[in-house]
């Protein structure tokens, strides 16, 4: 270690400290917001509410599983909220025709092939994952309107069963847990035990390393891609049993979301580091963070300005807190 | 392989594939006349300044994902304005607005430079940003452009001369080939080709960068100004021109990475990207199955680009 | 110019006591350099002597953290290249410097060369036909060099920086070259020339500067018999050549090797190398930088494919097309730039397993008691200080170092292929490393030692491969292998009789 300036060593010091323990400021974050709330609605904290924060955060964790994973390969799945979309839409206009057990397992097709192809082209031609996935989004879409005009007669339902695991609540609280408790232990116990988790964030770290020890990086990412989309399809399902009306623009309010979730919850956006935890508190932050925003009325464009403006920041302060050390 | 084609092979490939889709449509509708021909050039305009904007970004050695977001801010920001104003007070507006792009494009240029977040990122945050000033500024579709305006790209010079053709060749002709003979010009294909030797060369290429992304933010102003001209409206949601720009972009053989490419031939891929869509509309296909069509195509040039740029690394 | 007088002209540049530091890594100390005009000064090292890094500096790449810089007698402190020209410093880097995708017109302009001196300077180097319309990548490379060399004298600098300038040029052209530098120094310019090659030195240097761990450790002027001094100054006065450690003679190796290279070539560096290697044996490598060893280990390693030749592992044939086929081979890789080879972000565990969940087979579940036994033996044996645990960026070189090789450890070693492994890391460090080297190969594992500290063939190694223009030009006893006749070798010079 080499006595370097003041400043420069006591902000290397912060950047270790959040680098390592990024879930800590994070609940900090949410605690005050959250304090916030109160303060402006006093009341409004309740077992109620609570429940109903966490309802409406989990399909966005979810879907911001999708980021965390790409994004541990320095990647990101810009077709996530369409694949959700499609898994939806499918499934509801499905049901009718099939029931809803094969009808589920149905509409998780398209949106494994979304993230086959988003796979192929990463994996062989290299393309970049935020072109390639924003590509195959655009042609999902065109498929789903052209699929929307075949079933129109068919009419859509969705089946019981989502719609309790969606919106019901048990003992206070939200039935939505039961998948995604698991959900996340899996994604949690994956990241770091398994073969697979340890793969992405080697390749997002160096990929150079990671093929100097044998590992084949195509491999990797036809598998992740894949995996992303079925999160993605899963994540679909859940959503519409919550919103109970399908339609062509279902899950894309959450697009944006969930990469701002992914990357507040200290997942590098440039790979390599990061942890689902921290996504988890990102998803509540930003779904408090939404309910403050319609408190205070402000409208839709200067949220977005809010969600860029957020992700650009925490980039670049983690650029320069990893050019410190 | 780009290289050993040489600068005008690429453009004249693109001619000849434009000849022969020109064709295609004569044989597919037989009475396609200068009218079809002017609404396929007005339509292409967006698209046209959509690419060029995505160009220049390309060719200093980034990319511009808001071109999209940014050609939004300037169509509402234009409507809004322009909505009851004289002919003189639009005349005004029109400047405002290009100064606004200009504006728009130096600020994702001057961030990418000082908070050295790749390009893509950069630009993906400036797409929400400059969506959000864009719904900020014209909640839903609205707004008014000026009459003259509306004159100045609908309808035709002399049948097969349309008059948006003419407004593209002007507007492209005057920033760009000032630009090509400058030494900002040169700066820009320098930075784009290698940044580290362009530096040893003594090239500001920090300056530079952000001077590419003030064009780009120019051009794309000029594009969302024609939104407007043409539907008399603004439209604050960002219209599907991002992946359509990247794709005409590299079809036009701009390497993604930097340093090759000029802007003759990406205008060109516009041309024939919208011919292909106009052709599957004549042969009364879908028009959904059309999007996905275009869409496929587009994906399938961006995955030849990717391979084509790794293959031009390796040698 | 190379009399009296000259001492007498006041030096248009003066460099002394320049450092540099790069975080914990002292890469110059102590440079110094006075040159005159009309005079050709070399400046020698060996590698990771600090040349490159001191021209940087003298052209304004980089900013110096001591010393002084004089030109012309007042203070020349250069912020970046352009401003190091505009001074009159104009540098030929190693590496072309016209912008590949620019026309050779448009570069000219880039850099505001004049066309007509320019043109001059290029024929009068001896390229004919040159178009100024042509993209400069798409030249040859030899060529580059020229004009790279042209645009620099049009400029008509005052000191003229040549950094390997003849490395990549046919004998023709290297004879023009060195026609004209010299002319260029008669008619008033100071050049600093930078070469391994001691011929060329020797026709057109008045002086020689050498560099020893980043501090100028002589000057001497070029007279008939100065190679000697210069190798001697380059390798340090304290190392006597095989005082330290000679290892006994060892046995010659029989038998099927387990690694045959025959005749391989790739690329333009490596042009063909033939060596076998034993199980049991450690066998060293020592050349320059840039004789095709980059490539040797590329290919070995399955980065790229072989152009020509042959590999061999246990007498049956192999070729790989990724890592992983050298890997399966039993060829494990550790690349001299660590940077290479860690996942910095990443713990020291996750580090030395990576080889162990490569496989589709190994995406499961990790048995994690199994794994951090197999970690914490490599951990133990390597002797790796993990009090600073968490992200491996944060450990010291030589433990960093220790990770990289620690995890073909916890795989399971038959092949190791070592790139210069003690590059920049501590003493003690460096003996560790040594005796694990011995103990692999006691063990029967076969090594291939690449190093840049010619010590180290003797401390570590049984014989010595040593390459020249990507060709093997001696393979000997480590034994035998002193500093100087290493040197020697490596400078291409033909073996020294008063030696023996």
């Amino acid at each position: 270690m080499s006595a370097g300036a003041d400043r420069p060593a006591a902000l290397a010091r912060v950047g270790r400290f959040l680098a390592d323990r990024p879930v800590l400021p994070l609940l900090v974050l949410l605690a005050l917001l959250v304090a916030i709330l109160e303060y402006m609605r006093p009341g409004i904290v309740n077992e109620r509410w609570i429940a109903n924060t966490v309802k409406f955060a989990i399909p966005l964790a979810m879907l911001a599983a999708c980021q965390t994973l790409t994004m541990f390969t320095g990647g990101i799945d810009l077709s996530a909220g369409i694949a959700a979309t499609v898994a939806a839409f499918v499934m509801a206009t499905m049901t009718p025709l099939l029931g809803a057990p094969l009808a589920i397992l149905v509409s998780l097709v398209p949106a494994l092939l979304i993230g086959l192809v988003n796979g192929i082209g990463i994996a062989f031609a290299h393309v970049h994952p935020l072109i390639m996935t924003l590509g195959t989004g655009l042609v999902a879409t065109g498929c789903l309107q052209v699929y929307q005009r075949f079933v129109i007669a068919t009419g859509s339902v969705v089946p019981e069963a989502l719609a309790w695991l969606g919106t019901g609540r048990t003992w206070g609280f939200p039935n939505a847990l039961v998948l995604f408790l698991p959900f996340a232990a899996l994604i949690l116990y994956a990241q770091s035990r398994s073969g697979f988790g340890r793969l992405l964030f080697a390749l997002g770290s160096n990929c150079h390393a990671a093929r100097l020890s044998g590992v084949r990086a195509w491999q990797v990412y036809l598998a992740l891609y894949m995996l992303s989309a079925l999160i993605a399809g899963i994540t679909g399902l859940l959503y519409v049993g919550l919103i109970k009306a399908p339609s062509l623009s279902l899950v894309n309010p959450l697009m944006l979301p969930s990469v701002a979730a992914a990357v507040i919850g200290g997942t590098s956006i440039f790979g390599g580091r990061g942890s689902y935890t921290g996504t988890i508190v990102g998803a509540l932050i930003l779904t408090v963070l939404g309910t403050l925003l319609t408190l205070l009325q402000m409208p839709e464009g200067a949220r977005r300005i809010l969600y860029g403006a957020i992700i650009l920041a925490v980039t670049a302060i983690y650029v320069r807190l990893t050019e410190q050390t | 392989m780009i290289r050993q084609l040489g600068k005008s092979g690429w453009v004249l490939g693109l001619v000849g594939l434009l000849v022969a889709l020109a064709i295609l449509t004569k044989a597919i509708q037989p009475d396609f006349s200068a009218s079809g021909f002017e609404s396929l050039a007005r339509a292409s305009l967006p698209f046209a300044f959509a690419t060029a904007a995505m160009t220049v970004a390309i060719l200093v050695g980034g990319i511009d994902l808001s071109v999209a977001s940014m050609m939004a801010v300037a169509s509402v920001t234009a409507a809004v304005l322009m909505d009851g104003a004289g002919d003189l007070t639009a005349g005004l507006v029109v400047a405002f607005v290009l100064v606004v792009g200009l504006a728009m494009g130096a600020i994702n240029g001057a961030l990418i430079v000082i908070t050295r977040v790749p390009d893509i990122v950069a630009t993906l945050a400036m797409l929400y940003v400059w969506e959000g000033v864009a719904l900020l500024i014209l909640n839903a579709p609205g707004g008014a452009a000026a009459p003259w305006l509306r004159e100045l790209i609908v309808g035709s010079v002399v049948p097969w001369v349309p008059k948006s053709l003419v407004f593209l060749v002007v507007c492209l002709a005057v920033v760009w080939v000032p630009l090509k003979r400058s030494k900002l010009g040169l700066y820009i294909y320098a930075t784009g080709s290698s940044e580290l030797a362009a530096y040893r060369s003594g090239v500001p290429t920090r300056a530079t960068r952000v001077a590419a992304y003030a064009i780009g933010g120019l051009f794309a102003a000029l594009g969302g100004l024609t939104l407007t001209m043409s539907t008399g409206i603004g439209e604050p949601i960002p219209g599907p021109y991002l992946l359509a720009a990247v794709a005409a972009a590299v079809l036009g053989g701009v390497v993604l990475g930097g340093g090759i490419g000029g802007l003759l031939g990406p205008i060109l891929a516009v041309i024939i990207l919208r011919l292909v869509r106009m052709d599957l509309t004549l042969a009364s296909v879908d028009p959904n199955v059309t999007t996905i069509v275009e869409g496929t195509i587009m994906v399938i040039v961006v995955m030849l680009g990717g391979i084509l740029a790794v293959k031009g690394r390796q040698t | 110019m190379r009399d009296e007088a000259a001492a007498a002209t006041p030096p248009v540049l003066e460099a002394s006591g320049v450092a540099k530091r790069f975080g914990a890594v002292t890469a110059l100390s102590d440079a110094a350099l006075t040159i005159r005009a009309g005079e050709v000064v070399a400046l020698m090292g060996a590698n990771g002597a600090g040349k490159s890094t001191f021209v940087k500096i003298l052209t304004g790449a980089l900013r110096r953290d001591g010393g002084t810089i004089r030109l012309h007698g007042r203070d020349g402190t250069l912020a970046s290249p352009a401003a190091a020209r505009a001074a009159g410093i104009v540098p030929v880097y190693q590496e072309p410097a016209l912008i590949p995708d620019l026309d050779v017109a448009q570069n000219l302009r880039l850099g505001d060369t004049p066309v007509e001196p320019f043109l001059h300077w290029v024929r009068e180097l001896g390229v004919e036909g040159l178009r100024l319309d042509e993209t400069a990548g798409r030249l040859p490379l030899a060529t580059l060099r020229i004009l790279d060399l042209a645009r620099a004298i049009a400029a008509e600098p005052d000191v003229l920086m040549l950094d390997e300038m003849t490395a990549a040029l046919p004998t023709d052209l290297v004879e023009r070259v060195l026609r004209v530098v010299r002319e260029q120094a008669d008619a008033g310019r100071a050049v600093i020339y930078i070469s391994h090659r001691f011929t060329e030195i020797a026709e057109l240097c008045d002086r020689a500067v050498v560099l020893r761990d980043g501090a100028t450790v002589g000057d001497l002027r070029i007279e008939p018999g100065v190679e000697d001094r210069v190798v001697e100054m380059m390798l340090g006065a304290a190392l006597t050549p095989g005082a330290r450690g000679a290892r006994a003679r060892a046995a010659a190796p029989t038998g099927t090797p387990r690694l045959r290279v025959a005749g391989l070539g790739a690329g333009t560096a490596l042009e063909d190398v033939s060596f076998d290697l034993h199980a049991g044996e450690v066998l060293g490598m020592v050349a320059l930088e840039g004789q095709g060893q980059d490539e040797l280990f590329d290919v070995l390693a399955g980065f790229r494919p072989a152009a020509r030749g042959r590999l061999e592992i246990d007498g049956r044939p192999a070729s790989f097309r990724h890592p992983a086929d050298a890997i399966a081979a039993g060829l494990t890789y550790v690349p001299g730039d660590r940077a290479e080879a860690l996942l910095s972000e990443r713990s020291v565990r996750e580090n030395i397993a990576l080889p162990l969940v490569a496989r589709p087979r190994r995406w499961g579940p990790i048995a994690m008691r199994r794994e951090a036994e197999r970690v914490d033996a490599a951990i133990a044996r390597m002797q790796i200080d993990t009090r600073a645990m968490g992200e491996v960026r944060r450990l010291s070189g030589g433990n960093q170092q220790k990770v990289t090789i620690g995890r073909w450890l916890a795989a399971g070693v038959e092949t190791l292929l070592l790139f210069d492994p003690t590059r920049g890391i501590d003493v003690r460090t460096k003996r560790q490393i040594y005796e694990l080297v011995r103990e692999l190969a006691g063990q029967g594992a076969a090594v291939l030692y690449f190093t840049s500290e010619l010590e180290e063939v003797r401390l570590a190694c049984d014989r010595a491969v040593v390459m020249f223009k990507g060709r093997v030009v001696e393979i000997l006893d480590a034994a035998d292998a002193s500093d100087a006749r290493l040197m020697r070798s490596a400078y291409g010079l033909a073996p020294e009789e008063a030696d023996a």
